[in-house]
């Protein structure tokens, strides 16, 4: 028969001093490891969630990301932009946008030695291809003028990027007109001006960064990707663009390293914090444990029993824990990455996920922590554990 | 003093918990110790000397953008400053390195010829420093590099190319060694402008210069004086010292010295925890030998000395420990890939022991104040008739 829960419940409560105590220690165990498994999945979120699924991009062969890519216009001009099996907007134009990305370096509140942003230089048919983009504030960028729009993470992040304000870049100061938000969390990191003026400024009237294009349907989209790729005519890699997104998610690997390094090396710590709290318990109730004997329960319940209450004792650790890290839910942090050179902004995510996994890395604490005092109690002779005092 | 024995006998007396606490400070303080000279070294670090003598010129908006060539000999011309050497950041893929993350590894053009005047640090023998030279299809290797990837004089590495339309095809003709990196491949610039010239492109591009100066002294003045010089320039530059160019890399992984602090906080709170909780365990079952002290004449002073002096012991062997672990996984990150070269020298410097070993009798010490003193003002006759 087992020994009933509130037996362990009522111990726990005596001892409240170290209860407390035991599960302080196994809380802030859990808080690291939810506060970087939260940063993780903020990352995955704004990775993985961005993109159209019917969006092509076009980049060049081998290249890694926009910013060191070169796409010809005159391929755009005439191998891309006609091709049947491209969207096209409701004038009949095709829903493929020639794109020019640079980066601009602006002081943020986390570095105020400056971050590198991605500002993409587009056309009125690039803003089409975004259609899940919305203006926020402002009024979207003029064609022909030095006007740019901000994604809404940036205008959140960086003081001087408000709408009003002008940012330095190319041959001059650029006005920011206005400022967008995107369903695709990746989009609201760019800054984006009128194409023609960003390839005036940087010299570049031949030579643009990557195609991105809308397909009519999933049968159109996989046979334009083979076509582009086998056409003797393009150097060009052509991928989905939520696998373009999908690729950076690796940014935040080395804090993800760490930490999970960190976590793990901290609760091996708390297991041996764990433990001595319930040797100490066990030895206390020595007597306890004697008479739960003589009353007739089994070695295998007392086991049970001890293993229990250290689990209870690592899960309110675990709750604790969780509720700890729960502010960081929607703090947004920014994180660079090599193959942009850029910042993306992300929101930490505490998911249920992130929550599910610090409560079971707590049990496992508990589990492991409280084995080896539980099978002391549980090998105690019953005459000599009566005799202790 | 002569309590000292007394002192030793109370720590061993229950062994096991003894242990159990010594083993989980060891855990917290180790993380402790090895974040903080993490911390220490990323931002109260000082410049090895081999890099005091060097700045590094890269475009004012990012590394990415690549200054016109002819900007080295404006930079040579300065005075104070005795060499330049032109990098290139290549990029590109090894093998199937897109799948298989750990065959990364940076490839740089350099100016052959002046590479191992700017670089003396970098140990290579003098018959390798000519093949290299020599050679225009030639790659230079890191030990750690050419160990972890398998490769040796004489191999053949070829480097599909992606931020350039072209590869690599080069030939291993030395192996360097250094303190601040071992783990990078080093080819001629020469190459890179033979295969645009053959492409048809004239146009010649350099990603960073490095500028030797004549002492340490020169090292803001040269900075700034190359950074004026092209202030009005096409591409305007951004000079600092290697040392701060190669921290300037932490940027991209958020804000480490947030991160770095926040879970050094949590660590230290979780090993105060602990060890206040077993100090005030082990006290709690003394408060009757506690009375029988007293009875003997211990005044309470003498009793809370006794208490403190223990978790003293104790928590003095438990950061003791820590720091030995720390020192060994601080030894394996040294060894590991680098995240910025900062790793690569990686050491428990001393005022980081100072703080640890401090901290750890302070640990010790705050830990039991609360119990040890009261269970000294605990009334004799009440202490006596504590059963447990």
């Amino acid at each position: 028969m087992p020994i009933p829960l509130s037996y362990n419940l009522r111990n726990l409560a005596v001892r409240k001093t170290t209860t407390v105590m035991t599960a302080l220690g196994i809380a802030l165990t859990v808080a690291v490891l939810c506060a970087v498994l939260s940063l993780v999945e903020g990352l995955r979120v704004a990775f993985t969630s961005s993109g159209n699924a019917l969006n092509l991009l076009l980049i060049r062969k081998g290249g890694t990301s926009e910013l060191s890519s070169v796409v010809p216009r005159n391929d755009f001009q005439e191998v891309i932009r006609y091709r049947p099996g491209i969207a096209r907007d409701a004038a009949g134009e095709p829903l493929a946008s020639l794109e020019l990305v640079t980066i601009v370096n602006l002081p943020s509140k986390d570095a105020p030695d400056g971050m590198n942003l991605n500002v993409r230089g587009i056309s009125p048919i690039g803003l089409e291809v975004r259609e899940e983009t919305r203006l926020i504030r402002g009024r979207w960028f003029n064609p022909g003028r030095r006007e740019v729009v901000v994604g809404a993470a940036i205008a959140g992040r960086y003081p001087s990027a408000q709408v009003g304000n002008r940012i330095h870049f190319g041959r001059g100061d650029w006005e920011i007109v206005g400022a967008f938000e995107s369903a695709y969390p990746a989009r609201n990191s760019e800054i984006w001006g009128d194409l023609y003026q960003v390839r005036a400024d940087l010299n570049r009237y031949d030579a643009c960064s990557s195609v991105l294009l809308r397909a009519a349907n999933p049968t159109a989209l996989r046979a334009l990707t083979s076509e582009f790729l086998v056409e003797q005519r393009l150097q060009l890699d052509v991928m989905p663009e939520p696998d373009y997104f999908a690729k950076q998610t690796n940014s935040g690997d080395v804090i993800k390293y760490l930490g999970t390094f960190v976590a793990i090396i901290m609760a091996v710590g708390s297991c041996f914090a764990a433990m001595n709290t319930m040797y100490a318990a066990v030895a206390r109730r020595s007597q306890e444990i004697g008479t739960l004997r003589v009353l007739g329960f089994s070695q295998f319940s007392i086991l049970v029993s001890f293993i229990l209450e250290s689990v209870l004792l690592s899960l309110l650790g675990g709750l604790l824990g969780v509720l700890l890290v729960l502010p960081l839910n929607g703090l947004s942090t920014g994180v660079g990455s090599m193959t942009t050179f850029a910042e993306t902004a992300f929101q930490l995510k505490i998911t249920p996920k992130v929550v599910a996994s610090g409560i079971s890395f707590a049990v496992v604490m508990g589990v492991l922590g409280g084995f080896l005092p539980a099978y002391a109690a549980a090998r105690k002779q019953i005459l000599e554990a009566l005799k202790q005092i | 003093m002569r309590y000292l024995g007394l002192i030793f006998k109370n720590a061993l007396r229950n062994r096991r918990r003894s242990l159990l606490t010594i083993s989980s400070l060891a855990m917290s303080l180790c993380v402790l110790g090895v974040l903080m000279a993490l911390y220490y070294a990323l931002f109260h670090g000082e410049a090895p000397k081999s890099q005091m003598l060097r700045v590094v010129t890269r475009h004012k908006v990012a590394i990415a953008f690549a200054m016109p060539i002819y900007y080295r000999d404006r930079i040579a011309g300065l005075p104070g400053v005795k060499q330049v050497c032109t990098w290139q950041w290549f990029g590109g893929q090894y093998k199937d390195e897109d799948r298989d993350r750990s065959k990364f590894f940076p490839r740089f053009g350099v100016e052959a010829d002046r590479f191992f005047d700017v670089y003396p640090d970098y140990r290579v023998p003098v018959e390798q420093q000519l093949a290299f030279k020599r050679d225009i299809a030639s790659a230079m290797l890191g030990q750690t590099l050419a160990k972890n990837q398998g490769i040796k004089l004489g191999d053949k590495i070829k480097i599909k190319g992606n931020i350039f339309p072209f590869d690599l095809d080069l030939t291993v003709r030395a192996i360097y060694d250094s303190d601040i990196d071992s783990d990078s491949l080093y080819f001629p610039i020469k190459y890179l402008e033979e295969a645009l010239k053959a492409r048809g492109s004239h146009r010649s591009y350099a990603g960073t210069f490095t500028s030797l100066v004549a002492t340490p002294e020169d090292v803001p003045r040269v900075a700034k004086a190359i950074d004026e010089m092209f202030a009005n320039a096409e591409e305007p530059t951004h000079t600092e010292s290697e040392y701060a160019f190669g921290l300037s890399f932490l940027s991209f992984l958020g804000n480490i010295k947030l991160a770095l602090i926040s879970i050094c906080g949590a660590v230290t709170f979780t090993i105060l925890l602990v060890a206040g909780n077993t100090m005030a365990m082990s006290v709690r079952e003394r408060v009757r030998e506690v009375g029988i002290l007293k009875t003997l004449g211990f005044t309470p002073g003498m009793v809370i000395g006794l208490l403190l002096g223990e978790s003293a012991v104790i928590s003095l062997l438990g950061g003791g420990l820590g720091l030995l672990l720390a020192n060994g996984l601080v030894g394996v990150l040294r060894h590991g890939p680098a995240i910025v070269q900062q790793t690569k020298t990686l050491t428990l410097q001393p005022p980081v022991l100072a703080i640890l070993v401090g901290f750890s009798v302070f640990i010790g010490l705050s830990s039991a104040l609360v119990p040890a003193w009261r269970a000294a003002h605990t009334p004799i006759l009440e202490a006596l008739k504590n059963a447990d």
